[in-house]
């Protein structure tokens, strides 16, 4: 059975030891997480947790299975198949000289970003949208010198 | 003494059980994490941690230095405050009609944000920007039929380059 | 009226019913044991080690079929109930631990007396809890018995800070209801029940094999018109024996390393296994590759992790036994499904195995240790509640012990813990006053939690424990004189310890035997005298159990030993 990306939908009660108990099933069981993203949903007793990990259809099974019997956890979807947008965003700080200007706004415009700050010599880049294409951007932006930068990890609805 | 949103960056190595670890020292002390992002650097050794708490003013002293102690933890940096820019993505999932497409494209123009995913009857909005900002556009877009919300963590970045890391 | 945080813990032990603790106090909890001095209608039981509190709230709950409960102080305390909590958390027993904890300002601060046991039992217990304001204590208790039992049971730890036993909540603001997460729902069962049937009619070698699951779900009498109505014979774990009558004709023994011949001969020529309440633990399967190689299996358990986690199931029914058994049974509607005849060739095939290699063991000038077991049967008349410790005492207690009614075998499966008899046997005696209850050890093991006869002492629990003492580390022993040359490295017990002035010591009962003749004369003494009593019986140092499952080798390589053996 072939490796794959997924990605679960995770809905459980916003309680300060909900993560360690999800991350604990994750790292226990031997799963790994590539990225994750929790934020509080409408309703601020409930948090939304968004995971991406690599398996096989069986150990995504296994996952889900395991997540669910947390009492914290109210909901697990595999949102993989569902062929759902899974964007992420980047924040990224350059060097910005009259240089290598265009070079960037070339590669920002490509991936519908924006430059949401500049100061002296510094921009601040802003790019969203599918991970493939945020790798794809970063690896450009970085020929041009990256100073740091930061990434949400995959979102999905 | 205040309690406010207190944003933490920790990098880590990419070893199994270290997001337990971390997220254990908070749980310990009882501090609940508001959102959180986790993803990978350049270096796929080391992760970012990307976490906001509610909190007073010690608390970042406080969790610091137990994060520290941790072996896998590499770096503690305190992004709370202005000198850091802070975003997150938001998606809306929005069932639509015909008669309100207009109001809805100008709804988005005004914004800044984008449409992601577009079938007759229902839309998909990303939008980015700060927390506060984020609660707005989702206020007015209630005045639709909102599906679905997801909203990334914050994340954040030193609006200069930092002298020293720590 | 105002209320005490004790007063309110109190209040919610009422609500569940509560009558018997098993505790050992401290600081942190100094308050809870004060408001305990005004309490009645719950009677706590003081041990001699935190650990055995847990062990016996284990036995109590195993005995009972309700949920046991522990109370202990922070720091050292709680630690010392993290073995007891991760061996009911692998036999999925129901208990409520109430751990005391430094005062809420105080956590995080390395207190004196403080751990982090909710961060330390997080990965070993189903669920746990911080109590952080005391409005919330009440809820949380009746939360914590609440997860304790259902579904698949499981131990739920409750840490409580100190300042919350000493704060106040007015009467009148005392919130009591549950109030947790929904459970994901239950998946109808309905076709794969018909699946099912479809498969047992035209089968014609089944076995049934059930686990704890059966015991845990009280699904004991369904079993039994279940297994009437596919005149199927039937096999336990060692966590289901009690499950099926062990004096029964189709009654198969244990399955697995150290089952019976027979039983793992039907498992591995069956054409049909339906697995009720059962994990398919290594212990059982031993080679997965080579488990039930010809059958269908049907496999009924309450937790979908479970479902094909280990073995792959043709059919699976999620769903407490009981309410899958009787859906099945309805389903038939009242109809054998199959009949004496259609099973009729293969029981006989069963009676040959049974023939060939019963179990057995050599008499000799030293007393056999199986004897010792036999000869309890005899005595009791199959009627004792038995606790035993882990390992080969294990191992004989459960292959020569017959067990016909459920909840009457209590020994330590998933996790193996040493110690855990003597205690659990404490807890089973508070629970059942007037029943015999007999510990099954060894030398070592007794040692483990030896300061528990203390507790059955104090409270004149007549608890017997029978050690069948080799002066070896003896399931060790075994695989060190097969795998490892009889190099026995470390597990030489050298003892001047004599557990007759030792038992007298405690001011219990101490006997011995050395030589079979005398083991007779010292089991009927033991069992009459109205005390708790220890038997020392010397035994054979060099028995080894049989028959075994060679590790890693399907479930028909097993080693013989000196069991007769017929060609067959």
């Amino acid at each position: 059975m072939e490796i794959k990306k997924s990605v679960i939908s995770i809905l459980a009660s916003n309680k300060p030891d909900v993560l360690a108990r999800i991350a604990g099933t994750f790292s226990g069981r031997g799963f790994n997480i590539d990225s994750i993203t929790a934020n509080v949903t409408g309703n601020p007793r409930i948090t939304r947790i968004i995971i991406t990990t690599q398996g096989n259809q069986d150990t995504i099974i296994k996952i889900e299975k395991e997540l669910n019997r947390l009492v914290d956890v109210h909901q697990v979807t595999d949102l993989t198949s569902l062929d759902l947008p899974l964007r992420e965003m980047i924040l990224i700080r350059m060097p910005m000289t009259g240089e290598n200007h265009e070079k960037i706004m070339e590669i920002v415009d490509r991936y519908h970003g924006e430059v949401i700050e500049t100061g002296s010599g510094y921009g601040i880049l802003e790019l969203t949208g599918k991970k493939e294409d945020m790798d794809n951007a970063l690896s450009s932006l970085e020929l041009l010198g990256i100073d740091d930068f930061v990434r949400t990890g995959s979102v999905t609805l | 003494m205040s309690i406010e949103e207190r944003t933490i960056t920790i990098l880590v190595k990419n070893e199994p059980g270290v997001l337990s670890r971390v997220a254990g020292v908070f749980s310990g002390r009882g501090y609940n994490i508001k959102t959180l992002c986790v993803a990978e650097t350049t270096n796929p050794e080391i992760s970012r941690i990307t976490l906001t708490s509610n909190a007073d003013a010690d608390f970042t002293e406080k969790i610091k230095k137990q994060l520290d102690k941790l072996v896998d933890v590499v770096d503690v940096l305190d992004y709370t405050g202005e000198r850091f820019l802070k975003r997150e993505m938001m998606l809306i999932g929005l069932r639509i009609t015909p008669d309100r497409y207009a109001e809805l494209l100008q709804a988005v123009n005004t914004f800044g944000c984008r449409i992601i995913g577009m079938q007759p009857d229902y839309y998909i909005i990303e939008t980015s920007g700060r927390r506060s900002e984020n609660d707005a556009v989702f206020k007015y877009f209630q005045t639709f039929d909102v599906e679905m919300m997801n909203r990334t963590g914050s994340i954040a970045l030193p609006r200069h380059p930092q002298k020293d890391s720590a | 009226m105002k209320l005490t945080g004790s007063q309110v813990l109190f209040k919610a032990l009422r609500e569940e019913k509560v009558d018997t603790i098993f505790g050992y106090p401290g600081g942190s909890v100094i308050d809870l044991y004060d408001e305990l001095f005004h309490q009645e209608g719950i009677k706590h039981y003081l041990v001699r080690h935190e650990q055995g509190a847990v062990h016996a709230a284990d036995g109590y709950a195993r005995a009972t079929g309700k949920v046991g409960v522990c109370l202990v102080t922070s720091g050292p305390g709680a630690t010392n109930t993290v073995t007891g909590i991760a061996n009911a958390y692998a036999d999925s027993i129901p208990i409520v631990i109430l751990t005391g904890q430094v005062p809420t300002h105080m956590i995080g601060k390395d207190a004196f007396q403080e751990v982090d046991i909710t961060g330390i039992t997080r990965p070993c217990s189903k669920h746990n809890f911080l109590v952080r304001k005391i409005d919330d204590l009440g809820r949380t208790i009746r939360e914590a018995f609440y997860i304790a039992h259902s579904g698949r049971p499981g131990p739920v730890l409750v840490d409580i800070p100190k300042d919350i036993l000493q704060g106040t909540l007015e009467e009148t603001e005392l919130f009591m209801k549950i109030h947790l997460p929904p459970e994901p729902p239950k998946e109808p069962i309905d076709e794969a029940c018909a699946a099912a049937l479809t498969m047992i009619r035209t089968a014609r070698k089944p076995v049934i094999f059930a686990g704890g699951g059966v015991l845990r779900g009280k699904a004991v009498s369904e079993l039994m018109t279940f297994a009437n109505c596919i005149h199927a014979p039937v096999t336990a774990s060692l966590m289901g024996l009690g499950a099926f009558p062990g004096t029964h004709p189709r009654w198969l023994g244990m399955l697995g390393m150290h089952g019976t011949y027979y039983a793992n001969m039907a498992v591995s020529h069956c054409d049909l296994l339906i697995a009720v309440g059962v994990r398919f633990d290594d212990r059982v399967t031993s080679k997965v590759a080579e488990f039930a190689p010809h059958a269908k299996i049907i496999h009924i358990d309450i937790d979908p992790v479970s479902i094909n986690k280990i073995v792959k199931s043709h059919v699976s029914i999620i769903s407490d036994c009981r309410e899958a058994l009787q859906r099945l049974l309805s389903m038939a509607g009242g109809e054998v499904l199959l009949s004496a005849d259609q099973t009729r060739e293969w029981l006989e095939q069963i009676e040959k195995w049974k023939k060939a290699v019963p179990l057995s063991y050599c008499r000799s000038a030293k007393i056999k240790p199986q004897y010792v077991i036999e000869k309890l049967y005899e005595l009791t008349r199959g009627e004792a509640i038995i606790t035993t410790e882990v390992g080969q005492n294990q191992m004989w207690a459960a292959q020569f012990y017959r067990f016909d009614h459920p909840d009457t075998f209590i020994s330590s499966g998933g996790l193996g813990t040493m110690g855990f008899g003597l205690p659990a046997a404490i807890g089973a005696q508070v629970a059942f006053p007037d029943r015999l209850v007999v510990d099954i050890a060894g030398d070592g093991s007794i040692q483990m939690n030896i300061q528990e006869l203390a507790t059955a002492v104090h409270y004149n629990l007549p608890v017997k424990v029978v050690i069948l003492n080799n002066g070896f580390l003896g399931m060790v022993r075994q695989w060190q004189e097969m795998f490892y040359g009889r190099r026995y490295s470390q597990t030489e017990m050298k003892q001047a310890l004599d557990f007759v002035k030792l038992a007298e010591a405690f001011g219990a009962v101490g006997l011995r035997a050395t030589k079979p003749e005398e083991v007779e004369e010292v089991l009927r003494k033991g069992l009459e005298t109205p005390r708790a009593v220890m038997m020392d019986f010397h035994v054979e140092p060099e028995e080894q159990v049989y028959p075994m499952v060679s590790p890693g080798a399907g479930l028909t390589d097993m080693k013989l030993g000196n069991l007769r053996r017929d060609a067959d």
